[in-house]
């Protein structure tokens, strides 16, 4: 699933090292994602797997080791670091579409004034991702029109529009209700077939083990273990994966 | 009663005064205040620095000591003049004096207005790579204006009423600096006292009404 058959990793982590204050929330962690890859971030609430996916596009920085994201070591800050993050879509667990925008807006924001597209070509590569996500027809209504699980795929269209590199997803269904996780799950799948590099952070098993291609099992600021989802899921090798695993499948 | 019918066309021009004062001072205080807030959360420190320390200094000033160090201290003695002509000099000095002390309480107030915003929406609008700039104009302060318009309201009202203290800047052609010369002419009189009060608020209330209006249609739903 490489495009232009470069093999270089798109992400490259090296002993990242994060505080907060006292805390150490990423322990000397070392990481790449392939172009093309679906990594799944696991673990237990506060084990840093949030931390982690937010350091990608540095809106967490880091105290120690690099990151090096295409072949470029992440930018301090700064116009370079505004056209890194452009390249890397994030999808928050708490949408944050823009509350003043309309759903259209939204998605046409970062291209026209991030990009310069011109604002017809804008709205219409919006339509049609509106429409691949589902939401066309709410295109003109503001975003406390729509319910959480709308609200979410336009998020992920909003992510879209930029043809970005790579999308980060911070626990995309925690914050829905049930009925609509499976919704967002499957636009998030569809984007995994179709070849998107995507590191999500969830504690949804089923879409670990439908679409990723590798999972990440993170607990206390480490990567623990990282294997294939049937391998971790089936045959984990450490304690600490196991018993994880025993709370969250018993039921 | 006579003698606000007998006075009422001088007394009309100098409340005219306190009009064009008041929409200057609107139009300047709200550029400026908004300059203010966008220093005072910027990345930069040293901005941050500068901004909460012109609001600190100008905020505990008395008004009529700005206008008098505007008056007295700015224009005769550093030469700023905005006019050969005195009286057009004077109206600029306060106007300008008026603005600066104002502009701190928009900036207070906005900064209380982005702090409803959720930071969610910066971490979004930063995701996308816009700038701290773009997404302060585009995503932050479109969102804290909504959330003060009722506190900016009240903001411009005070700066309307303030507008009588332009005597302190040596403007002495509004409507309060007027009404002491006729009363030095009449001594004091109840209906002109009661005159310039509904002048007055025939200006203020209807901001109050429109404010109050347009905070409840503008209204951010989360």
């Amino acid at each position: 699933m490489t495009e232009n058959g470069d093999v270089t990793p798109l992400v490259q982590m090296e002993n990242v090292n994060k505080h907060f204050g006292a805390l150490h929330v990423l322990k000397d962690i070392n990481l790449t994602v392939s172009r093309g890859e679906v990594l799944v971030v696991i673990g237990p609430s506060g084990g840093g797997k949030s931390t982690l996916c937010r350091t990608i596009n540095r809106l967490e920085t880091i105290d120690g080791g690099r990151i090096v994201f295409d072949g470029q070591v992440l930018p301090a800050e700064g116009k370079s670091l505004a056209r890194l993050r452009s390249e890397v879509g994030m999808v928050f667990q708490s949408f944050n579409l823009f509350a003043h925008k309309t759903i259209r807006e939204n998605v046409t924001l970062g291209p026209v004034k991030v990009r310069g597209q011109a604002k017809d070509a804008a709205d219409k590569r919006a339509m049609e991702l509106l429409e691949r996500v589902g939401i066309a027809a709410q295109a003109d209504k503001y975003p406390a029109q729509l319910s959480g699980g709308q609200q979410q795929r336009v998020a992920i269209a909003r992510a879209l529009a930029m043809d970005p590199k790579m999308i980060l997803f911070d626990e995309p269904t925690s914050a829905l209700d049930p009925e609509m996780v499976q919704e967002v799950l499957d636009v998030m799948i569809g984007l995994a077939r179709d070849g998107m590099t995507m590191m999500v952070v969830t504690h949804e098993m089923g879409f670990a083990r439908r679409a990723a291609n590798r999972v990440v099992f993170m607990a206390d600021g480490q990567i623990v273990e990282e294997n294939t989802p049937d391998e971790f899921f089936t045959n984990a090798q450490t304690d600490r994966a196991r018993d994880f695993l025993s709370k969250i499948l018993t039921h | 009663m006579d003698d606000l019918i007998k006075y009422a066309p001088e007394l009309a021009l100098g409340f005219w005064e306190n009009v064009k004062l008041s929409a200057v001072g609107a139009v300047v205080s709200l550029i400026l205040g908004t300059i203010l807030v966008a220093m005072r959360v910027s990345p930069t420190p040293v901005l941050r620095v500068v901004g909460t320390f012109y609001v600190n200094v100008v905020r505990n000033t008395p008004l009529t000591l700005v206008l008098a160090f505007s008056a007295l201290g700015l224009s005769d003695q550093l030469g700023l003049v905005f006019s050969q002509v005195p009286r057009t000099n004077s109206f600029w000095i306060v106007a300008m004096g008026l603005s600066a002390y104002t502009a701190a309480f928009v900036c207070e107030a906005l900064r209380s207005g982005i702090n409803t915003v959720a930071l969610g929406q910066a971490e979004a609008a930063r995701a996308i790579g816009l700038t701290f700039s773009q997404s302060l104009r585009m995503i932050i302060l479109p969102q804290a204006f909504r959330a003060v318009i009722a506190p900016l309201g009240s903001v411009m009202i005070a700066m309307i009423k303030n507008t009588t203290v332009a005597t302190a800047g040596g403007y002495l052609a509004d409507v309060a600096a007027t009404m002491k010369i006729v009363f030095d002419d009449t001594g004091a009189s109840i209906p002109i006292f009661i005159g310039i009060i509904l002048a007055f608020m025939a200006l203020t209330m209807p901001i109050g009404f429109f404010t109050g209006w347009l905070a409840r249609r503008l209204a951010v739903a989360r």
